[in-house]
């Protein structure tokens, strides 16, 4: 086999943000084309299709604008997700429409994300878009983020632009209090091709990566040394001849790593027990890390189930707690209302939960906070105080995804919200 | 940079995690098992999510009646290794019911029919959640899919109104009378599936392997002249021919493809070269723009 070096390659998820404006479509079209994942047969029917519309150059949003409704109207309604691999690395994009009232679908295409590309059109330079596109990215902790600052065809390819975006970037940033661990900024002309795949030779005054190169080479986030979080989804019991006695606590690792022999503590009873067998299948396993689906057994009878959480005794330790801190993205038309109960779903728990409180809404083109607000509506992101019935073993947000997101369900079984805990109320 | 997963123990990891979700969050969940590999490496996974457990989902199998006998006895040998329960939804029982009718003509197919067979057979055995092995990679409307995705009461999905799924949090809940549908291979790509097979050793039907068959061409793709279920046309003509499925329905909707490719290696290599996608070769996704979606908004897999 010619590709056996791609049996052991890394994922890195992205999402992109822009309007179609900004050409991310074209962008987008260009990773996937030049990395030979659009297929003829796909790209016969995009070229059909875009023909039948009378769209006079192929419209590569038509690859992933698979409903009905969006061939339709020409817009893009939900996260797309996308996939391609070079020889170096396998991606998955979530390509979120970047309008304002889709806030809600650039929050869900985030969560996944451990890199963001904000497309920036090099002629009109940072737009009101520019700061709700990042101002999210670094609500959902989004470590890594590419400012793509895309039509530098159409700016002679100008390095004074080019340097003007990334010192006004960096205004933004400061001015909104935002923080990522990297900002990369990369001069690029999605329809040439510049920068995008290879370096481009109209830029020789700019000294980094092409966009693809970047993605490729970029560190994936580094995992807490400091904690074991093991929230448990399922007790394994097979009641069975060969394994009569056999109690496993199946979950995926959201931070640490995992050995046999380590000792734990089981959260919120807080007992105490030693790691005996961690199993994947039907294989055990020397350690596990995190984002890895393992079943664990333990050397004493204690009683968990699904909700507790599985922690290294020593190290950092969860809280257990009712009254959270929580950064609210609302996803639906019925509206937030203090007071009402919702079921909150958390890691492998599950609580009623009532909204005591909204602290400030946050207007997300100017990061200005609004207080006094009644209640929310789809697309509004603010701080609220959030009770819940019973303890939840949480993490602040900023240090674990897992541990610290949330969502709201309502009455009517619908997804009604996302929530990040800031902290204790 | 050694201790972050590969891509594969990574979407291994995904998929155990929401076939446990699955689990753990339905009373009565099963697996669509086609005998296709995608459906192979769902019940596979399962397997190995609840090991040392025996399976907790049987097995549905809608059974258009068009079979390639291979992928029959390929069920059959799995579901007793793994000594999975079964359960067969026979499209030939919808249409002497008068609950469907069948398609004449050259082109016709019962891959639409088996849309209400699958939905009668849910509901009779009262599955309020059917895991599928479908991939978002493989088809437009396929791409904008929820992992955990709601049926209402007539099995129909509602691509419009999807409810957000964020983070790996999935929500479960429903009215009486409404199912999900779970996609826990949602990100996995063509390749990586093969990829997977290869790395884990896992059995495949001998259909996905070069081997001698009658075939004839109808609009530019092979079709399987035996087992004898699509209707030719007097000028197509029977040659035998060396093929493989890569994606595998039943009889009237499976394309061959000419190869060589007699090991798992060299499907790998073949895929990698290849220019077009699998479900190029599917007579189904044929019929229309958005095929798919409207399939799968009556309720289809």
């Amino acid at each position: 086999m010619q590709n056996k070096g791609y049996l052991d390659m890394q994922l890195l998820r992205f999402t992109t943000a822009g309007s179609v404006d900004d050409g991310k479509s074209t962008l987008i079209g260009r990773l996937l084309y030049d990395s030979k994942s659009i297929f003829e047969d796909q790209l016969e029917a995009v070229e059909e299709a875009s023909r039948s519309r009378g769209n006079e150059e192929v419209n590569l949003a038509l690859l992933t604008d698979g409903l009905r409704a969006e061939r339709e109207q020409g817009i893009t309604i939900d996260v797309a997700y996308r996939y391609f691999a070079t020889p170096r690395r396998k991606f998955i994009i979530a390509d979120t429409p970047g309008h304002i009232q889709y806030t809600r679908n650039m929050v869900t295409g985030a969560s996944t994300a451990d890199l963001a590309v904000i497309l920036v059109d090099a002629r009109h330079g940072l737009m009101e878009q520019t700061a709700r596109h990042s101002y999210v990215a670094s609500l959902l902790a989004i470590p890594e983020v590419v400012v793509a600052i895309n039509k530098m065809d159409l700016v002679d390819f100008s390095e004074t632009v080019y340097k003007q975006i990334c010192s006004d970037y960096g205004t933004l940033l400061a001015r909104f209090g935002l923080q990522f661990r990297h900002v990369t900024f990369i001069p690029l002309c999605a329809k040439e091709g510049d920068n995008v795949v290879t370096r481009s030779q109209r830029t020789p005054w700019y000294g980094g990566p092409a966009l693809l190169e970047f993605l490729e080479t970029v560190a994936l986030p580094e995992e807490a040394a400091d904690r074991l979080r093991l929230p448990v989804q399922y007790v394994i019991r097979p009641i069975s001849d060969r394994f009569p006695d056999f109690r496993g606590y199946a979950g995926l690792i959201a931070e640490g790593a995992l050995r046999p022999g380590d000792q734990v503590k089981v959260y919120p009873s807080e007992m105490v027990s030693t790691v005996k067998d961690i199993y994947l299948g039907d294989k055990t396993l020397e350690s596990a890390v995190a984002d890895q689906s393992v079943c664990v057994t333990l050397t004493d009878d204690i009683d968990i189930s699904r909700g507790d959480v599985i922690v290294s005794k020593e190290g950092n330790q969860p809280g257990v707690g009712q009254d959270f801190a929580v950064d609210v993205c609302w996803l639906r038309n019925s509206p937030l209302v203090c007071g009402k109960r919702y079921t909150v779903r958390h890691a492998t728990q599950e609580v009623v939960g009532i909204v005591k409180e909204i602290e400030y809404k946050v207007d997300i083109n100017t990061q200005e906070r609004l207080y006094d607000v009644e209640q929310l509506t789809m697309n509004d992101i603010a701080r609220v105080h959030l009770k819940t019935a019973s303890p939840l073993v949480w993490d602040p947000y900023r240090e674990s995804r897992t541990m610290g997101s949330l969502i709201f369900i309502d009455a009517s079984n619908d997804t009604v919200g996302a929530g990040m805990i800031a902290g204790e109320y | 940079m050694s201790h972050h997963l590969t891509h594969l123990k990574e979407l291994e990891a995904e998929s155990i995690h929401i076939l446990r979700e699955v689990a753990a969050q339905f009373e009565k969940p099963c697996i669509l098992f086609s005998g296709g590999k995608d459906s192979i490496v769902l019940t596979y996974l399962a397997w190995k999510a609840f090991y040392p457990a025996r399976l907790p989902f049987p097995l549905v199998h809608i059974d258009t009646g068009h079979n390639f006998p291979e992928t029959l006895t390929y069920r059959d040998a799995l579901v007793e290794k793994l000594g999975a329960d079964l359960v067969v939804g026979y499209v030939q029982q919808s249409i002497d019911e008068g609950k469907v009718r069948e398609e004449t003509g050259y082109n016709a197919s019962r891959n639409k029919l088996q849309t209400v067979t699958l939905l009668d057979t849910l509901a009779a055995h009262k599955f309020d959640c059917a895991c599928g092995g479908a991939r978002r990679d493989e088809e437009k409307a396929r791409a904008k899919e929820r992992i955990f995705s709601h049926r209402d009461e007539f099995g129909q999905w509602n691509p419009k109104n999807q409810r957000p799924e964020l983070w790996n949090i999935y929500n479960a809940k429903k009215d009486i009378g409404e199912h999900f549908r779970a996609f826990p291979i949602s990100n996995w790509t063509e390749m990586d599936v093969w990829q997977y097979i290869y790395q884990q050793g896992i059995e495949l039907p001998s259909l996905y392997y070069t081997h001698r068959r009658r075939c004839f061409q109808r609009d530019g793709q092979w079709l399987a002249a035996d087992p004898p279920f699509i209707p030719r046309r007097p000028e197509e003509e029977v040659v035998e021919l060396e093929v493989r499925c890569r994606t595998i329905g039943d009889v009237t909707c499976t394309g061959l493809t000419r190869s060589h490719a007699h090991a798992l290696e060299d499907i790998i290599d073949e895929i990698a070269a290849s220019r077009v996608t699998e479900r190029g070769g599917r007579a189904d996704d044929k019929r229309s723009e958005t095929a798919m979606e409207d399939r799968k908004k009556q309720g289809y897999f």
